[in-house]
């Protein structure tokens, strides 16, 4: 088999088929939703937010096998933890889960989009109920600069 | 004289690019010719000459590369005039693409012609280039903005066209000849007709028609017609905005600048002639001179004979791929209603992991909305892949296509 088909391994077909946490928190503390306009690869993560701690995460939207298996892997990483660790997830947490390191530039926006809607729920939701602006700041710098 | 079908397999030594491979050593199969297509060495040749022979700016200088500048440049005007049986050369501006060319009438004729209340129609399978500046002069104008739907077969729902010329408000019917997505061709003429009879101006986006088939501008009878040299051979760049001279007069200027003027005072300026009072600044003169080339060898080749060879591989392709288990092809299967573009989903695998793995095996197909997100949301798909076809395709290109596919289906296990 070809080098571009070795990326598609057995986890994130899987992943892809059955993703993990998909589906939409009713009550929840904060939502975010992006898109990206080059492929129109659309996510939405919802939050449960108990104290500092991120105590349930989900997702839903359309997307390839590669940004549904990230999802899939990003929510697993994030439930649980803390405001703080959750918002220093970075992109080769995600990345290096599914072996998808050197994944070409052109699909990194897909891998990379419910990281970045993370960073912006985290975002919105200390923007609204901690108002930490220094915090704020830095947090919407690492968003943007996510790609 | 050579047959048909060796002049086809002839003309791939033309393409310097169809030699080259790519991803480990796989020849290169070019099937995203609706968003781009290769460029003949007659093309790339002659862009080459320009630049190294007769390159100076036009219209203006009296020495002679002036002059021959001049002379390409112009030259070209009278290539497109032919190809596209226009009779007079003044309503032939050149632009950028298609997309410049749209922009240009909803702003140069539709700020001084469009008021509130009034309606723009467009229809459901529109590129974005055929719906964004409508949707911006509309907003801007309190206008409003309405669109002719498509049926299940991907052909468009005329019934809705005759609801909104009974109001009486529309002012422009705008649509593509051939979509971009679907290959549907459009039925220019009972759109025109309709529109003619109502008193309505019709603008028609030619991009993925003029590439692929006979267009003949003075049977056709619309307003407005745009299309991109890079479709059909030519360069990146260059474009074509065809206007009827009664309207063109009516139209303000694009953008203001040098060449498009007569006399220019502190305060007041008047313009120059048709069409020159729309092509501000010095133009894309060495793309024009290339286009022009893209011309000649399209018409060497004839245009009825492009047309024939793209059917033979649609049905070709319709066949093969209409016979992989869990592949769906989109569009009408009425092989004369349709050009050499085709859009399918496989199975429920995301669109851009099937262009990821055929890309693996040499294979160019398009993943993704294809600028056409109105269209995306009517057929109810995020995305769809698409192979699309010219004059250098083959039927292997597309046994190439299928047995990729089945590489995509052990992948996700179908």
């Amino acid at each position: 088999m070809s080098g571009n088909a070795d990326i598609y391994h057995e986890m994130i077909v899987d992943y892809s088929r059955n993703p993990i946490n998909y589906g939409e928190i009713e009550n929840h503390d904060v939502t975010f939703h992006d898109s990206n306009p080059l492929c129109g690869d659309s996510i939405d993560i919802d939050m449960k937010i108990d104290g500092d701690k991120v105590t349930d995460i989900k997702f839903h939207g359309k997307g390839c096998a590669i940004c549904m298996a990230c999802s899939s892997v990003l929510t697993e990483i994030t439930k649980g933890k803390s405001i703080d660790e959750a918002r220093v997830i970075e992109k080769n947490d995600v990345l290096g889960e599914l072996g998808l390191e050197h994944l070409q530039a052109v699909r990194i926006k897909c891998a990379l989009l419910s990281l970045k809607v993370l960073k912006f729920a985290l975002y919105t939701y200390i923007g609204k109920n901690l108002s930490e602006t220094q915090d704020v700041d830095k947090l919407k710098e690492e968003a943007d600069n996510l790609y | 004289m050579q047959s048909t079908e060796s002049l086809f397999e002839n003309l791939r030594s033309d393409f310097p690019i169809l030699k080259r491979t790519v991803r480990d050593n796989k020849q290169l199969v070019y099937l995203d010719n609706a968003s781009t297509t290769q460029k003949p060495n007659q093309v790339i040749d002659a862009i080459t000459d320009y630049y190294q022979n007769h390159n100076a700016n036009i219209h203006r200088a009296v020495y002679e590369l002036a002059e021959e500048a001049t002379e390409s440049y112009e030259s070209s005007r009278d290539k497109v005039a032919n190809f596209v049986n226009i009779k007079n050369r003044q309503e032939i501006i050149f632009v950028r693409g298609t997309t410049e060319a749209i922009n240009l009438v909803a702003y140069a004729w539709g700020r001084p012609h469009i008021d509130e209340g009034n309606i723009i129609v467009t229809t459901e399978y529109e590129h974005h280039s055929n719906i964004v500046p409508w949707q911006l002069l509309t907003q801007e104008k309190h206008a409003k903005l309405e669109y002719i739907g498509m049926d299940d077969n991907g052909e468009l729902i005329l019934d809705d066209l005759d609801k909104y010329l009974a109001t009486g408000k529309v002012k422009l019917v705008t649509f593509s000849l051939m979509s971009n997505v679907l290959g549907t061709i459009t039925n220019a003429e009972k759109i025109i007709a309709k529109c003619k009879a109502a008193g309505v101006l019709t603008l028609i986006d030619g991009a993925q028609a003029v590439p692929h088939m006979k267009v003949d501008l003075e049977k056709l009878g619309c307003d407005f017609f745009a299309f991109s040299g890079h479709k059909m051979l030519g360069p990146t760049g260059i474009g074509v905005l065809w206007v009827r001279k009664s309207v063109l007069e009516t139209m303000s200027p694009f953008h203001g600048g040098g060449d498009m003027i007569r006399e220019v005072h502190k305060y007041e300026t008047t313009w120059n002639d048709l069409p020159y009072k729309f092509e501000a600044g010095t133009p894309n003169i060495a793309d024009v001179v290339g286009l022009g080339a893209a011309i000649d060898y399209l018409t060497k080749i004839g245009m009825d004979n492009v047309r024939e060879h793209e059917i033979e591989l649609t049905k070709y392709a319709i066949e093969k791929l209409s016979a992989v288990k869990g592949l769906h092809v989109y569009g009408t299967k009425d092989i004369s209603k349709r050009g050499g573009v085709i859009s399918f989903n496989f199975a429920d695998i995301h669109p851009h992991d099937v262009a990821q793995i055929v890309d693996g095996e040499g294979i160019a197909v398009r993943s993704g909305h294809h600028c056409a997100q109105v269209l995306m949301e009517r057929l109810n798909v995020a995305a769809t892949s698409r192979a699309s076809f010219y004059i250098y395709n083959t039927k292997q290109d597309i046994d190439i296509l299928v047995n990729s596919l089945n590489i995509v289906a052990k992948v996700f296990k179908l």
